[in-house]
């Protein structure tokens, strides 16, 4: 065994890499319990990988027999309700422990230098992530899956001069048809995990390089022992490994109660109108996008007027493209010398906490159907969401922040 | 900043529920797929009063017959009416496009009907028929307006000749007794050959067995999904020792 170990190691450097990334990797040993939601979000990411793969076996990316093949994985294919639900619980447990993996990179910012790159990285991989939910939800090939699709492709119709030529030009068609759900099938099972794969090997090769933050946001590579070891480091494999471990036990307990005894959510995972077949005819009395994309589309219908003889609907569309696009520039908006919400000061820990409640209560908005009263709600949250950002200069810098400490506090 | 984000789930969750509640007052109930009896009885109504119209044609006879322990032979012989194969697809003989000419919409299939609109909203819009001159067949629903299905059931439930109380507690008067809305119709146009409660009881058996045909693998999701957790829970003690036993040294 050690010599194949070793003519493998002569020809491609096995033992490196894993010392590299794994056995002799140093991380903070202080992680709390906001440090479980990376490497679950690479286990879900398996889970959509292998699920995915099984339910292409059996699914017909066709108008004609999509639905059908849907409910033949249900009920003919042997285990195939269970694949199903892995994929499409699945689906929604990624964007909830990627939205948590984001909100702790807000809270002790992670983001902040060295780690700009890491932060970018994850920020791709979110849009990636997006745009495979997206395009995911069009193969069951229900109701909802049409019509959601079809508000959706619709929007880039609001972009003046080229608008309607880019939503032609993405279905393939005049309106939502098979040519469509070809090409999301297509875009969905290969280009994009393909592009999504890629794209966490550089988010991980990128902190890897540099190091992980953690809670105090201090560099613990600035108190090293005589080895060169940081003195607040520990090696990922095992410690980190067997601690997963454990958060993986606490995840695959809640997925599988979702999994196996609440597999629609109550509509949130599933939407009821998805159980009728897509009908070009019929339009269903409310769209609603799945939740993950709620607080965007709640910011969309915000935009009520039209500006500078635009129509409104662009306005919307660019106010979505913006809470998405400011995303990506949080480590140039964080001029705070703190990296951690531990150390930063009021203002920071408000803001933080406006923004988590906006986003929260826009998802809520963004699901139900809109009332006047909601609308006002909508538009003051979208302005405390953008708000979160646009200040972010002015609040970290003037704000009084603790001292930070030496070494990790635990 | 814990205490923070659970105060907002608790300001969040009660209006979710708010926004899943529908328009329409429903007469609440709770399938049971257990009882194979109640869905025996449900797929002997559906196939002899629903299935000339509605398909269910993403489900198969054979595995209706198995699930609801109905020996093949027997049901072949009571329950297939289109000489179809016990292991075909439960579909029918109507043709969609003369169906949309006599009803002004094809009959939907209805595999996933309970699934798409509620177990509770099936039980009422089966029990919500009344009688209106106003509507080309006669007869109006409660549950669903204007809506284009003949009432199938007439000679089982008879007609109701005002608005059914659906949504409406059965209560009893305290001093005299009498229950009210036991029927939740109070007066019949046509009187049906079942009693209100055997109407009502068999309406269930309907809707239970339509419940089971749009989500068949319950009961064994359910009972596997106690054995999963159980394995995950004892999963959880194990890694919880090996993360203990490793991080003891660790200060």
């Amino acid at each position: 065994m050690s010599k194949l170990l070793q003519w493998v190691d002569e020809r491609l450097p096995v033992v490196d890499a894993w010392n590299k990334h794994l056995a002799k990797y140093y991380a903070p040993k202080n992680f709390n319990m906001w440090y479980f939601f990376g490497s679950l979000a690479m286990l879900v990411l398996v889970n959509q990988l292998v699920t995915g793969i099984w339910l292409t076996m059996s699914y017909n990316p066709s108008g004609e027999g999509a639905f059908a093949s849907v409910e033949y994985i249900m009920r003919d294919v042997q285990w195939g309700w269970l694949l199903r639900y892995l994929h499409s619980t699945g689906a929604s447990a990624f964007f909830i422990v990627v939205y948590l993996h984001m909100f702790r990179g807000l809270m002790y910012g992670s983001y902040q230098k060295p780690r700009e790159l890491i932060w970018l990285f994850g920020m791709l991989i979110y849009l990636v992530l997006m745009a495979e939910a997206f395009m995911g939800y069009l193969l069951p090939w229900g109701q909802m899956s049409y019509w959601g699709a079809q508000v959706i492709v619709n929007l880039f119709g609001a972009i003046p001069v080229i608008g309607e030529d880019l939503s032609l030009w993405i279905r393939g068609d005049y309106l939502i048809s098979g040519i469509t759900l070809n090409r999301f099938f297509a875009l969905h099972v290969v280009a994009l995990p393909i592009v999504l794969l890629g794209l966490v090997v550089l988010h991980i090769l990128a902190l890897h390089e540099v190091g992980s933050n953690n809670p105090d946001g201090i560099d613990i590579k600035k108190n090293k022992d005589e080895n060169g070891i940081p003195k607040d480091g520990i090696p990922f494999h095992p410690y980190y490994t067997v601690h997963d471990l454990m958060g993986v036990g606490v995840f695959f307990f809640i997925f599988f109660i979702v999994v196996f005894f609440f597999p629609e959510m109550g509509g949130l995972f599933i939407e009821a109108p998805n159980f009728e077949p897509a009908n070009p005819l019929k339009t269903p009395a409310h769209i609603a996008p799945v939740w993950y994309f709620t607080p965007f589309y709640a910011m969309l219908r915000a935009v009520t007027i039209d500006f500078l003889g635009l129509p409104a609907k662009f306005w919307g569309v660019v106010i979505m493209g913006g809470a998405i696009a400011i995303l990506f520039v949080v480590p140039w908006l964080d001029r705070s010398p703190v990296r951690s919400m531990r150390y930063k000061g009021w203002m920071s820990r408000v803001a933080l906490a406006i923004f988590v409640i906006s986003f929260v209560i826009l998802g809520y908005l963004g699901l139900v159907s809109t009332t006047e009263g909601r609308t006002i709600a909508a538009q003051i949250l979208t302005v405390c969401y953008f708000l979160f950002f646009i200040l972010m200069p002015f609040y970290t810098r003037m704000e009084k922040t603790k001292p930070v400490p030496e070494r990790v506090t635990g | 900043m814990k205490k923070l984000i659970l105060g907002l789930f608790m300001v969040i969750l009660p209006a979710l529920g708010l926004a899943a509640g529908g328009a329409v007052p429903l007469d609440h109930i709770k399938t049971d797929h257990t009882d194979k009896a109640s869905l025996q009885r449900g797929v002997a109504m559906f196939t002899n009063y629903c299935m000339g119209c509605h398909s269910m044609e993403y489900a198969r006879y054979k595995r209706v017959a198995d699930d609801l322990e109905i020996p093949v032979d027997l049901y072949t012989e009571n329950l297939i009416f289109t000489g179809a194969n016990i292991g075909e697809l439960m579909k029918n003989a109507m043709n969609k496009d003369m169906a949309a000419d006599w009803f002004g919409a094809p009959p939907p299939d209805l595999t996933l009907e309970t699934r798409l609109r509620g177990e509770s909203w099936v039980y009422s819009y089966l029990r919500g028929f009344y009688k209106d001159d106003s509507r080309p067949l006669g007869v109006n629903n409660v549950v669903f307006a204007a809506v284009g299905m003949p009432h199938v059931l007439v000679e089982l439930q008879g007609l109701c000749a005002v608005k059914p109380n659906i949504g409406v507690e059965a209560s009893v008067e305290p001093l005299s007794g009498n229950i009210n809305n036991a029927d939740i119709c109070p007066s019949y146009a046509i009187e049906g050959s079942m009693e209100a409660a055997e109407f009502d009881r068999a309406m269930y058996d309907l809707t239970n067995f339509m419940s089971y045909m749009a989500d068949p693998v319950k009961v064994e999701r359910e009972r596997l999904g106690v054995f999963v957790l159980i394995f995950v829970a004892i999963f959880f003690v194990f890694a919880y020792l090996l993360n203990r036993e490793y991080w003891k040294d660790v200060h």
